[in-house]
């Protein structure tokens, strides 16, 4: 079926609803209304009240909650309405759900998913706006997803559900209704830590996610570059292999993320080439990057995004010498 | 307070137990009325009415009839095309009116849904206006009136206790207050922060506008509580519920409220109301209730009920209602003028007020994207400055 990111979301929910009664569905105004971006629509009516929750507005017990929930043997998927209100409850993965395997030594499992629209660029108010993946990929013990294409994320939803270990997953807002592409009908997982290789190339590597993955493929045409580009699709654990083993054959790479540029996931990745293949690189790697400032105010929020001519200008970077 | 610590302390005597059967704590035992001056078909008591002067009973109307306009005319911008969003406040005009009358210039003052009190103290509608087309400088205005929005839902009650402490500290003639919704209730900080008032003993004042809904979310279906006031006396503070359509009501609350809070006794106050209009311009409120509820509220019209209340004091005909209305379009006119008028702002802009000085790595974020937006004008054909929104 032809199918967006957000209608993606709404089937794979559909899907391990059906094929695992444990699977539970609650968060801010997620049943009666069907979601605000419409992403948990008609699950109410197909799976009953005690199956799709809607939740008091307490982002602490939503989180809280799941964790609880899933040490007990169940599977919630809850929601965060937008990412921008998953800071009061960031204690509960923090002292919780990311730990509690580490914890009771493997006795109790945190096995959800944590789902919350991400992004800048729906002109919305404050706290709608952040890409904060890099603060909670340093969490040790916490899954990051982060997907770019309806196919993957019906596949990675899937696969995050049914994974022993908690995920966050991140969906791209921004991009929630930009692209339709056929998504297969039945369940099948897309893994989770496995990087997608879109374009192959020779000239250098371009590694980026989420709702960056179109201006970086549009920079890469407009360029006319012979780039490998490469959606990493989990921020952690980090598929360091596919990177680095393109990056040994280019010999250049640019990074590309909405948020903030200190201490964000492109230093890591960073980081990991250097490790890696340090030997292997012909020129210094860029990283094009949303600024350390607060996302600006819908007025200007334009300004913060990395916009085609801003990769394409790192990728000339990367290229030149 | 240590009087209190030593009878909590104090082992319980024998015989208080009610002769040994449990016996439970429960909101079924507890009696919540609700404060009105008013009554829905517009009758009233003489002696229950608030010592407010003709003139200031004729405010509380112009105010209220502000609100509603202003809502109204912001909704309308918003479907044109010129604001981002917009939640508008109509049907809890009095619940706003009547509470935010009572605070003075010196009070802080923390909203969340009620946009009229900034302009009692001060500030524009160009400057709301702003605010609502996501332009830094609404904040700001608004700052300077000692007043804030909050977004992130509940997050501004600590911060509202933390300020009523420092007048605390200060020993200040003033309140802090906090406008909150039914659904902010639900919320850690909001728990949190009331708690922190009772514990200190500060000169916070609660002000919660339960207007049934948070979005699609019934207050039913909130919390198990029948009350929200009754959640007060958990924290060991007073709290009033007053019928939210009533102005005269909500003034007399929330002004007795306000003398207890100057003397460092935290008061939560619940206002039922109810809003008429979706949750915002993006919201779709058939999803989730029905036409005959909106119409029931419909007929418990604040505006109206206070019509009926100044035609039987006979100050109705002072009153020339069109003549408020187009003064009040004329305003919002103006004030659109002055907002669409706005400079595109400078792309630093961005990067300013992050710190107080820009550190290096920052400063050079901002050289190098000017640069860039020099070298690559095609930059621009993926940005556009919003200055409507
Ligand atoms: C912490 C947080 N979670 C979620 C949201 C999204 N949201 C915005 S308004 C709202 C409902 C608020 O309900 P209520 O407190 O009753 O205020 P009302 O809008 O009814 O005035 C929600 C869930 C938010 N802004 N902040
Ligand atoms: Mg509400």
């Amino acid at each position: 079926m032809q199918a967006t990111i957000v209608e993606a979301v709404n089937d794979a929910l559909h899907e391990e609803m059906d094929r695992d009664d444990r699977v539970v569905v609650f968060g801010e105004d997620v049943a009666e209304s069907g979601g605000v971006f419409r992403a948990t629509d008609e699950l109410l009516e197909e799976f009953g009240s005690e199956r799709v929750v809607d939740t008091p507005l307490s982002e602490i017990a939503i989180v809280g909650g799941a964790t609880g929930m899933a040490m007990y043997g169940y599977r919630p998927v809850a929601e965060i309405q937008f990412s921008g209100f998953l800071p009061p409850a960031f204690d509960q993965l923090v002292t919780n759900a990311s730990r509690i395997r580490w914890r009771t030594r493997g006795e109790l499992t945190a096995p959800m998913v944590v789902r919350m629209p991400y992004g800048a660029g729906v002109r919305a108010l404050e706290h709608h706006s952040e890409s904060l993946e890099g603060a909670y990929g340093h969490l040790p013990g916490l899954q990051v997803v982060v997907p770019s294409t309806p196919a993957d994320t019906k596949g990675l939803l899937t696969a995050a559900i049914r994974d022993p270990d908690p995920v966050l997953f991140m969906e791209p807002k921004r991009i929630y209704r930009s692209i339709r592409e056929e998504v297969p009908e039945g369940e099948y997982e897309v893994p989770i830590g496995e990087a997608a290789v879109r374009r192959e190339g020779e000239d250098l590597t371009v590694v980026a996610w989420g709702a960056m993955m179109p201006p970086t493929l549009d920079a890469v045409d407009d360029g006319d570059v012979d780039a490998e580009v490469i959606d990493l699709r989990t921020i952690s654990p980090l598929d360091t292999e596919t990177v680095v083993e393109s990056v040994k054959k280019t010999g250049r790479c640019v990074v590309v993320h909405e948020g903030p540029r200190t201490l964000g996931v492109g230093s890591e990745i960073v980081a990991r080439i250097n490790d890696e293949a340090l030997m292997y690189l012909e020129s210094p790697i860029e990283r094009v990057t949303g600024f350390d400032t607060p996302v600006p105010l819908l007025s200007m929020e334009d300004f913060y995004f990395p916009h085609p001519p801003r990769i394409l200008d790192g990728i000339e970077a990367a290229l030149a010498d | 307070m240590s009087d209190r610590a030593s009878d909590i302390r104090a082992p319980p005597a024998v015989g208080d137990d009610g002769g040994g059967e449990v016996r439970y704590l429960s909101q079924s035992d507890l009696e919540v009325p609700t404060h009105q001056i008013v009554s829905p078909d517009g009758s009233y008591d003489d002696e229950a009415i608030p010592d407010l002067d003709d003139e200031e009973l004729l405010d509380l109307y112009r105010w209220m009839v502000t609100d509603r306009v202003f809502s109204r005319r912001m909704v309308n911008i918003q479907r044109r095309g010129e604001l981002g969003t917009f939640g508008s406040t109509r049907g809890q005009e009095a619940s706003i009116i009547g509470s935010a009358f009572t605070l003075s210039p010196d009070d802080w003052l923390y909203v969340g849904r009620a946009w009229t009190p900034m302009f009692m103290r001060g500030a524009s509608m160009k400057d709301m206006i702003l605010f609502w087309r996501g332009i830094e400088e609404g904040q700001e205005a608004f700052a300077k009136v000692n007043a804030q929005i909050a977004i992130s839902i509940g997050s501004h009650l600590p911060l509202v206790s933390g300020i009523a402490w420092g007048m605390h500290l200060d020993d200040a003639d003033a309140i802090a207050t906090a406008y909150l919704g039914d659904g902010a209730t639900s919320t850690g900080a909001a728990h949190e922060g009331i708690n922190l008032a009772s514990s200190v003993g500060l000169p916070a004042l609660f002000y919660c506008q339960n207007n049934q809904y948070a979005i699609s979310m019934p207050y039913e279906k909130q919390s198990g509580a029948n009350t929200i006031a009754q959640k007060a006396l958990a924290y060991g503070i007073d709290a009033i519920r007053v019928d939210g359509q009533d102005v005269l009501a909500v003034y007399d609350a929330v002004s007795s409220a306000r003398e207890k809070v100057l003397e460092g006794e935290p008061v939560f106050v619940e206002s039922v109301t109810y809003r008429l209009d979706a949750h915002t311009t993006s919201d779709d409120p058939t999803r989730y209730r029905t036409d005959e509820e909106v119409d029931h509220w419909e007929e418990h019209d604040p505006i109206e009920r206070y019509r009926e209340f100044l035609k039987s004091e006979g100050l109705w005909s002072e009153i020339d209602h069109d003549a408020i209305v187009e003064e009040i379009d004329a305003e919002f006119d103006e004030a659109l003028a002055a907002a669409n008028a706005m400079e595109e702002r400078a792309v630093a802009e961005m990067f300013t007020h992050v710190y107080d000085e820009l550190p290096p790595e920052l400063a050079r974020q901002l050289d190098e994207f000017e640069e860039l937006l020099e070298r690559r004008p095609e930059m621009y054909d993926f940005i556009e400055q919003r200055p409507k929104g």
